[in-house]
């Protein structure tokens, strides 16, 4: 993992469903994680273009760079 | 023990004919009790009839997103307000996806694209790829491109793709509640077209899309009819945004019961798990299917979605003394 998603902990949005990250607890978001790569970014809610490989993932935001999983 | 299986076991164990659609039906209307006997006899069937090898294979996608079809299941259509973007893969990450998936031990690496069918660029980008795969990795490459055309189906044999997958998805009767883009019958001729040319036929499709145990069972005989080297039984996972997002996952005895029922149809076949076996059946239910009919593995992630590390697969299949296939087993 970058930083980046690390300190998505804290961001604003969900980065499954897009929604505010304050409102409701994103439990099925959290446990669906463990299966999926990220769709929108935690920082600014955009899409993100994912690219799921063999090993691993990696999700691109213009705004706010890429991040590996 | 239930009659069926009964007859089973004298017609598929021991001449290795497979079900028809009525006796498919009955495995899959077993009462719970007696699945457990469904899925040791359809072992055996696979062990008698194909062997304790299990075939590994990994797949990546070269473009991912925006697919003018509407499949209702699929996060990869551009017609439904799903988060998955369109995206392309480059050569460079392609022919590394290859690499790790030979490392796992796979022998199959199946390159995919959500399209209708192949347009100039994507059959560019696959003799390169194709080219420089076969160029630095060693491993078997399969597509999975959509509906072809005759010419495009011979440029595939040529750059060397040796298995074609093109998934049925369900059976004839309910398709048309699933995809109405293109026809169970244009699908159909796509399959013909790469049979004839000698590529192996990879077809299968997903549990858990709506379809009564009648129309499984008449998939499950549809394929047989087809009689393709492989098929890949996927089950449910559903995906935000697409029109079958909030159907519920298939039930994990259900599950085992398919595959008992699939083996059961087609002694011979190597029948995959797919996707959504992590969501249907976690652990536990994994191993039960490998020993109830399963002969065959993705390892590795999806394509859109994640799947088990490769290495917990590798391990069961190490628990369970099921040998991977060898790539000279292949050749
Ligand atoms: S053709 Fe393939 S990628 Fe396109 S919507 Fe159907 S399943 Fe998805
Ligand atoms: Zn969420
Ligand atoms: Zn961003």
């Amino acid at each position: 993992m970058t930083e980046l998603s690390q300190s998505a902990a804290v961001a604003p949005w969900c980065d499954r469903c897009g929604e505010a990250a304050a409102t409701g607890a994103h439990t099925a978001c959290a446990a669906a994680r463990a299966l999926e790569p990220p769709r929108y970014c935690a920082h600014c809610r955009r899409r993100m273009k994912v690219q799921v490989l063999p090993v691993g993932w990696s999700a691109l935001c213009v705004e706010h760079g890429a991040t590996e999983g | 023990m239930p009659e069926i299986l009964d007859r089973a076991r004298t017609q598929v164990l021991e001449n290795g004919v497979g079900l028809d659609e009525a006796d498919i039906l009955a495995v899959l209307n077993l009462p719970d009790e007696h699945l457990p006997a469904a899925l040791q006899l359809a072992h055996e069937v696979r062990m008698r009839w194909c062997g304790p090898e299990v075939e590994v294979e990994g797949i990546v996608s070269l473009k991912t997103g925006g697919c003018p079809e509407d499949c209702h299941f699929c996060s990869q259509s551009g017609l439904f307000t799903s988060p998955v973007r369109s995206v392309w893969l480059d050569i460079p990450n392609l022919v590394e996806a290859a690499r790790q998936t030979a490392k796992t031990g796979a022998t199959e690496f199946c390159i995919v694209a959500a399209v209708r069918g192949p347009d100039a660029r994507l059959m560019k980008q696959m003799r390169e790829g194709v080219a420089a795969i076969k160029a630095e990795v060693d491993i078997q490459v399969a597509a999975s491109l959509g509906m072809l055309n005759q010419e495009q189906v011979d440029e595939l044999v040529e750059m060397g793709v040796h298995r074609y997958n093109h998934n049925l998805e369900t059976c004839r009767s309910y398709f048309p509640n699933v995809v109405t883009t293109h026809s169970f019958e244009e699908r159909w001729e796509t399959l013909r077209m790469v049979r004839e040319s000698g590529m192996e036929v990879c077809c299968g499709g997903i549990l858990g899309l709506g379809e009564t145990l009648e129309q499984r069972a008449e998939f499950a005989a549809q394929l047989a009819e087809l009689d393709p080297h492989e098929v890949p039984l996927n089950f449910l996972n559903p995906r935000p945004g697409t029109p079958l997002g909030d159907r519920p996952v298939v039930e994990g005895k259900d599950a085992l019961r398919a595959i008992a029922a699939f083996r059961l149809a087609m002694p011979r076949t190597i029948l995959r798990y797919a996707g959504g076996r992590e969501l249907t059946l976690g652990d536990l239910g994994t191993r039960d299917g490998l020993l109830g009919g399963i002969n065959a593995v993705i390892v590795g992630n999806y394509l859109t979605t994640l799947g088990r590390p490769a290495n917990a697969d590798l391990e069961l299949l190490d628990d369970l003394k099921m040998p991977v296939k060898a790539l000279s087993a292949t050749l």
